[in-house]
């Protein structure tokens, strides 16, 4: 198995898919870096370098006061109690919660390319994974071995699982080390809030609780990570049943970008919420942004993603096992 | 001689339509076995089954005493193939792909990938990518896959495909090499009559999923030899080969009988002895291109 599996990855390695992904990588989170420092040198420009402190005095003062006045409500007043301990925290630690450092900008660069970005990734290196042998006449030659036609699909999936998690893990490390030359690589504490539920129109507050940034962005990276897998075993999929390359891409392609647009405008279409295209934010479930559809939640989800997920694979072996291969 | 490949009854049905008819041939150690018959006449579909990429419908396929569909592994073991064309890695070297397929396979030891290599005389260029080799090159590194595990029975699927006049020979004494000096079994098939003629020592006549005749090359070519005598006067030499051998026909100016070459030199006796005066003693073994169109009833090749 590990001498399969070990063929794949050389496979892999060898199309170079896996190099670009990380140029693409490298470059994005340039460009990203270089933009969010034109910001925050335009913040600082308009507000002054000293007056962040001034300012985040003011803000704790003004929750202090928001405290102290009578009639709030046992759950806000925790709300605004865990809401002052991160401003202090931020006061006697002397950090600028407009000035991120590197760990800040990889958790920005993981929330925003969990939906779109990450998967694209993602199909790149999954979508020939299995039809490039069918269509090149390979498979005929991997399947004539003394080796069980699952065994042979097995081997492939895993050596797709590792290249997920490579791509995950240099989008972690670049945009880290990268971002890290312009904004310093400090700042794995900062405390962060998170345990928002959003209960129709309110806002529950009832379980937020501070998280350190680097426990945080654990969280985050390991949500990103199974997006990932998800929609790459959906691609291996594809790429199982179908033996153009360009149609699994241009299927997944349209998927990811209709669930894009559908989770801006699907509020009021409740079953679309079943759809894996729309589950994709789940980093969204831990920042508090409301969900496209109400009633999802992150173990939603998450079981929506599995199930989908699981068909994909059922699919995958029980096709690859049974087919004919002309 | 030990057979190496059995097959029985094999069937496939696609749809409604059933295109592989029950086939039914063994092959022996040490010999080739020709498949010949025209381009849809079910060969690539067969060839396909017994290396286990299509399911047959019905029918049973064993290897070396292994039956296909149960025992799998153990079955494919004993078999190379080239299925249609040697499509390898074109972004690894020879040597890469020839690593690949080495392990798949058990316990395969290192000196095994220089032996084929050399066996199928491609050192010079193993290291380089199989983006940049001829079609030749392509071939024969795909014959070095397929010898990688020893194999009992090697099957290739046109093996001479887009070969130059000079690779066709190539691989044909290579395969009779195969065959006589490395005991293997080898399947080939073609459309061209010619090659099988000149490499196989059975050779088995398909034709619309259905096998009509599996014979020894030259058995076949010997039933279907004929003489053809000139002499003068015709008529009487006629009647005298008649009282002989059946006399077929007259063909330019010549009379035609069956071949029987011990009885020649006396049937030619007779007729001196009646004075007649033989010219020409002609006898001719048809193509199997003739064969085929006698035994298919004029299916045209190609």
């Amino acid at each position: 198995m590990i001498n399969l599996v070990y063929n794949e990855m050389l496979k892999i390695v060898r199309k170079k898919r896996l190099f670009i992904i990380a140029a693409i990588i490298a470059v994005l989170v340039g460009l990203f870096t270089y933009a969010q420092f034109k910001h925050v040198q335009e913040v600082q420009k308009r507000l002054g370098t000293n007056d962040w402190r001034t300012q985040l005095q003011q803000q704790i003062i003004d929750t202090q006061n928001r405290l102290n006045s009578s009639g709030i409500s046992e759950e806000w007043r925790k709300f605004l109690q865990i809401r002052l301990q991160q401003q202090q925290y931020y006061l006697d630690h002397d950090i600028n919660p407009s000035a991120p450092g590197a760990p800040t900008f990889m958790r920005m660069f993981v929330e925003n390319s969990i939906e779109l970005f990450v998967p694209l990734m993602v199909m790149v290196v999954v979508a020939d994974l299995v039809s490039s042998e069918a269509s090149g006449g390979t498979m005929k030659l991997l399947l004539t071995r003394p080796v069980k036609r699952w065994k042979i699909l097995l081997s492939k999936y895993i050596a797709m699982v590792l290249s997920v998690s490579f791509i995950m893990l240099s989008l972690a490390v670049l945009s880290y080390l990268i971002s890290g030359a312009v904004f310093g690589y400090g700042g794995w504490n900062l405390p962060l809030l998170t345990g928002f539920a959003v209960h129709g129109e309110e806002l529950n507050t009832a379980n937020v609780h501070m998280l350190p940034q680097w426990k945080y962005l654990l969280i985050e990276l390991g949500l990103a990570w199974f997006v990932a897998l998800v929609v790459g075993t959906l691609t291996f999929m594809l790429s199982v049943i179908m033996r153009s390359t360009a149609a699994v891409m241009g299927i997944m392609l349209a998927a990811l970008i209709s669930g894009a647009i559908l989770s801006n405008m699907v509020s009021s279409w409740e079953s679309a919420k079943y759809l894996f295209m729309v589950n994709l934010r789940l980093t969204d479930y831990i920042s508090g942004t409301a969900p496209p559809i109400a009633g999802m939640t992150l173990g939603f989800s998450m079981a929506v993603l599995a199930v989908w997920g699981l068909a994909a694979l059922i699919v995958s072996f029980f096709v690859f096992m049974t087919r004919d291969v002309y | 001689m030990t057979d190496t490949l059995v097959v029985q009854n094999l069937r496939k049905r696609i749809g409604k339509k059933e295109i592989i008819k029950g086939l039914s041939f063994t092959l022996r150690e040490g010999e080739v076995f020709g498949f010949l018959g025209p381009n849809g006449a079910g060969k690539t579909t067969t060839i396909r089954m017994l290396v286990g990429l299509i399911k047959p419908t019905a029918g049973r396929i064993s290897i070396c005493g292994y039956d296909l569909h149960r025992q799998f592994s153990q079955a494919i073991r004993h078999i190379g193939c080239i299925v249609e064309n040697p499509e390898l890695y074109p972004y690894l070297s020879g040597w890469e792909n020839l690593e690949h397929f080495a392990r798949m396979l058990p316990d395969l030891p290192k000196e095994r990938l220089h032996e084929v290599v050399t066996l199928v005389g491609l050192q010079n260029r193993i290291h380089d990518r199989v983006r940049t080799y001829s079609l030749g090159m392509r071939q024969r590194l795909g014959i070095a896959q397929a010898l990688l595990g020893h194999p009992k029975v090697l099957i290739l699927d046109e093996p001479t495909n887009g070969l130059d006049p000079v690779g066709i020979r190539e691989m044909r004494e290579f395969i009779r090499f195969l065959a006589e000096k490395e005991k293997l079994s080898v399947l080939v098939s073609s459309h061209l009559l010619s090659e099988i003629q000149l490499m196989c020592d059975r050779v088995a006549i398909m034709s619309k999923g259905e096998i009509i005749r599996i014979d020894d090359v030259e058995q076949l070519l010997k039933e279907q030899a004929r003489v053809y005598w000139k002499a003068t006067p015709i008529e009487r030499a006629k009647v005298i080969l008649a009282e002989q051998t059946a006399v077929l026909g007259e063909k330019d100016g010549m009379i035609v009988t069956f071949y029987e070459a011990n009885q020649l030199a006396a049937w030619n006796e007779k007729l001196v002895q009646a004075g007649i005066h033989v010219s020409e003693i002609q006898p001719k073994l048809p193509t199997l291109e003739d064969l085929f169109i006698e035994l298919t009833g004029g299916e045209t090749i190609d």
